[in-house]
């Protein structure tokens, strides 16, 4: 290690250390607990004080993913012993399993709304965001601003004017309106970013590809494009990550064919008020994606948060 | 061997030219890779927003398609303007606001300058502090509402546990009183990771060199602290209240599952409140005029205090 004036000393360390420590356990406290709950039994998950050593089962699971319903002794009988195991969960409350839930449509969509719209926010941005950087747009500023600025939109109060124009259009309810929407509202994320990623790439290497004879969609795919992945990849995550968690618009303008996961999830109903089990098992598997990407995305979370504005 | 008058105009082309034709212009490949994105904003963006201002000069309502609008002139605006249950909703909005960027930006800068000592573990420890503003606010907001319950909630309990009072005896949902403090602790909750990896950014692009003059000069690390970091920090601080400021103003997903504006209207948000107005009550007129409001009042506010932003930026 060089020798730094300003390098902090072993005490600043640990003390900083124990703090940022004690501040993470904190702040994971809520998430463990969403994670726990989802293999609890329901009166576990109410008990008093909160359990925090239970017996996992996956009761949770199978409520979210089955709709059940109370049978009489008598059927119960008819039908013998459980098949499976998650007959047997059931069994355990006199229910049978009568056809699945609606969260896996629900989360089905959000993968296809969610996929769909973070590839054509990516393929538009890029190719904006391309031009942005290479060519002299007119307006260029004035654009890039227009662009960000429909960031601050409250998707409350555009939402109606959509709702009209989608009605009229046979968009309402679709999973098409909602990547069209998305892939609108991601745009200024993406264009904005990969704008400072391409910014980054020297432009000697296209000037070079054209002098070999490559047209400007050549240089651009040949040469920008592999340099931009990275990139590319990330503001993706990010678009993915808006796209899946984007609640007010899938609430407002989807009700049924195309609504995604989290308005579905807090209207998952027990006996007698929400089911808490089933809703932090919904919310869990909704979670994984996100996190997995998040470790994935360490680096570049920072650009992406802030629309490129600050470089790491 | 005669040749055709076109393979003859081919020839005295310069070479460039025939690159052009072959390829596009760069100014036609510009419009061509620009023009989808803005197209698609016009449409999703800046149509319904004219369509917005249109409506809210009317007394339409999206229930009614058979009944023909009338323009009803700036009344809506009026009413807005001098409903006293909508100027409670901005005040709610205003406390909520302010109260969320005090909190995030003490403990996210705090939390930013303690990460930057670059302890073992730093980096891990800061993923895993980042990971509640992944998820997704309206299922956050669901399920602080379980966290919250008196009788069998984590938070409750743990509240219980450090003070000894009755955990039992207080609702952080349910009271006139707190309920306001329940949505900045979750919002508090979910973005101060935000605002610290912003900060954390400022704090890494300080030259360590100046620190180096300074301590040469023999400032104090406190004087040091306060001329050095600080106004450092200062733009990319100023920048995450920027962005939570935009943010929280037009905060919808998590207040909405977490209290539903209620008790009473003690947590209504603008945006909460508007919903209301435009998909329960359908007034779809009047709704119309108070989006305006709020998107003009966040555009303006926005707009001023980027000008600020710049100026410390210049300095």
């Amino acid at each position: 290690m060089s020798f730094s004036v300003t390098e902090p000393s072993g005490r600043q360390k640990l003390f900083a250390g124990f703090l940022v420590i004690f501040y993470a356990a904190v702040t994971i406290m809520p998430l463990a607990w969403i994670i726990a709950t989802g293999f609890k039994t329901p009166s576990d998950a109410i008990a008093y004080p909160p359990k925090v050593v239970f017996d996992p089962t996956l009761e949770g699971y199978v409520n979210l993913f089955t709709t059940r319903t109370r049978a009489s002794t008598e059927t119960l009988e008819q039908l013998g012993e459980p098949q499976t195991w998650y007959d047997s969960i059931v069994r355990k409350y006199d229910m049978v399993i009568v056809g699945p839930s609606r969260y896996g449509e629900r989360f089905l969509n959000s993968i296809i709304i969610g996929f769909g719209s973070t590839f054509l926010s990516v393929f538009l941005g890029t190719i904006a965001a391309y031009a942005f950087s290479r060519f002299k747009v007119p307006l260029k500023d004035d654009l890039m601003f227009f662009i960000l600025s429909t960031r601050m939109m409250p998707p409350v109060a555009v939402a109606i004017p959509i709702f009209l124009m989608y009605r009229h259009m046979g968009l309402n309810d679709t999973h098409l309106g909602m990547i069209l929407l998305y892939t609108a509202v991601n745009l200024s994320l993406s264009v904005w970013l990969l704008k400072g990623f391409i910014d980054e790439i020297p432009v000697e290497y296209e000037e070079a590809a054209l002098i070999d004879g490559y047209t400007r969609f050549q240089a651009f795919y040949k040469v920008v494009l592999p340099q931009a992945a990275t990139g590319i990849a990330s503001t993706a995550i990010f678009c993915l990550i808006f796209a899946w968690n984007e609640y007010a618009f899938a609430v407002l303008l989807t009700s049924g064919t195309a609504q995604t996961a989290p308005p579905f999830i807090p209207t998952i109903i027990g006996v007698g008020g929400q089911d808490w089990p089933a809703v932090a098992a919904g919310a869990t598997l909704f979670l994984v994606p996100v996190m997995v990407f998040t470790i994935l995305l360490r680096k570049h979370l920072l650009r992406g948060i802030t629309f490129g504005a600050v470089r790491k | 061997m005669s040749i055709s008058p076109i393979e003859r105009v081919a020839e005295a082309t310069p070479r460039s030219v025939v690159r052009r034709v072959k390829g596009l212009s760069d100014r036609a490949v510009a419009w061509i890779f620009v023009a989808p994105t803005i197209a698609l904003l016009l449409a999703i963006n800046i149509f319904p927003l004219i369509w917005t201002v249109w409506l809210s000069f009317t007394n339409f309502r999206v229930n009614r398609p058979n009944r023909e609008a009338e323009f009803v002139g700036s009344r809506n605006y009026e009413r807005i303007l001098t409903d006293s249950d909508i100027w409670g909703t901005m005040q709610a909005t205003a406390h909520f606001v302010f109260w969320t960027i005090v909190f995030q930006v003490l403990i996210g800068f705090t939390l930013a300058y303690l990460i930057n000592k670059k302890f073992r573990g730093s980096d891990l420890w800061t993923t895993v502090i980042v990971l509640p503003m992944m998820l997704s606010p309206a299922v956050v907001g669901n399920f602080w509402t379980f966290l919250y319950q008196p009788q069998i909630g984590l938070f409750n309990y743990v509240i219980g546990f450090l003070t000894g009072a009755d955990p039992s005896g207080f609702s952080m949902i349910g009271e006139v009183a707190l309920a306001p403090w329940a949505i900045v602790i979750v919002d508090t909750w979910m973005w101060t990771p935000f605002v610290m990896l912003i900060c954390l950014a400022g704090l890494r692009s300080i030259p360590e060199s100046i620190y180096e003059a300074a301590e040469c000069d023999r400032a104090s690390k406190w004087r040091q602290f306060w001329t050095i970091t600080i106004p450092m920090v200062l733009p990319f601080l100023m920048l995450a209240v920027l962005f939570r400021g935009i943010e929280n103003f037009k905060m919808f997903d998590l207040v909405v599952q977490l209290t539903g504006g209620g008790p009473g209207s003690t947590t209504e948000l603008t945006s909460i409140n508007l919903k209301r107005e435009a998909f329960e009550k359908w007034n779809t007129g009047f709704a119309s005029a108070y989006a305006v409001i709020l998107f003009v009042t966040i555009f303006g506010l926005a707009s001023i205090y980027v000008k600020a932003l710049n100026k410390v930026k210049e300095r």
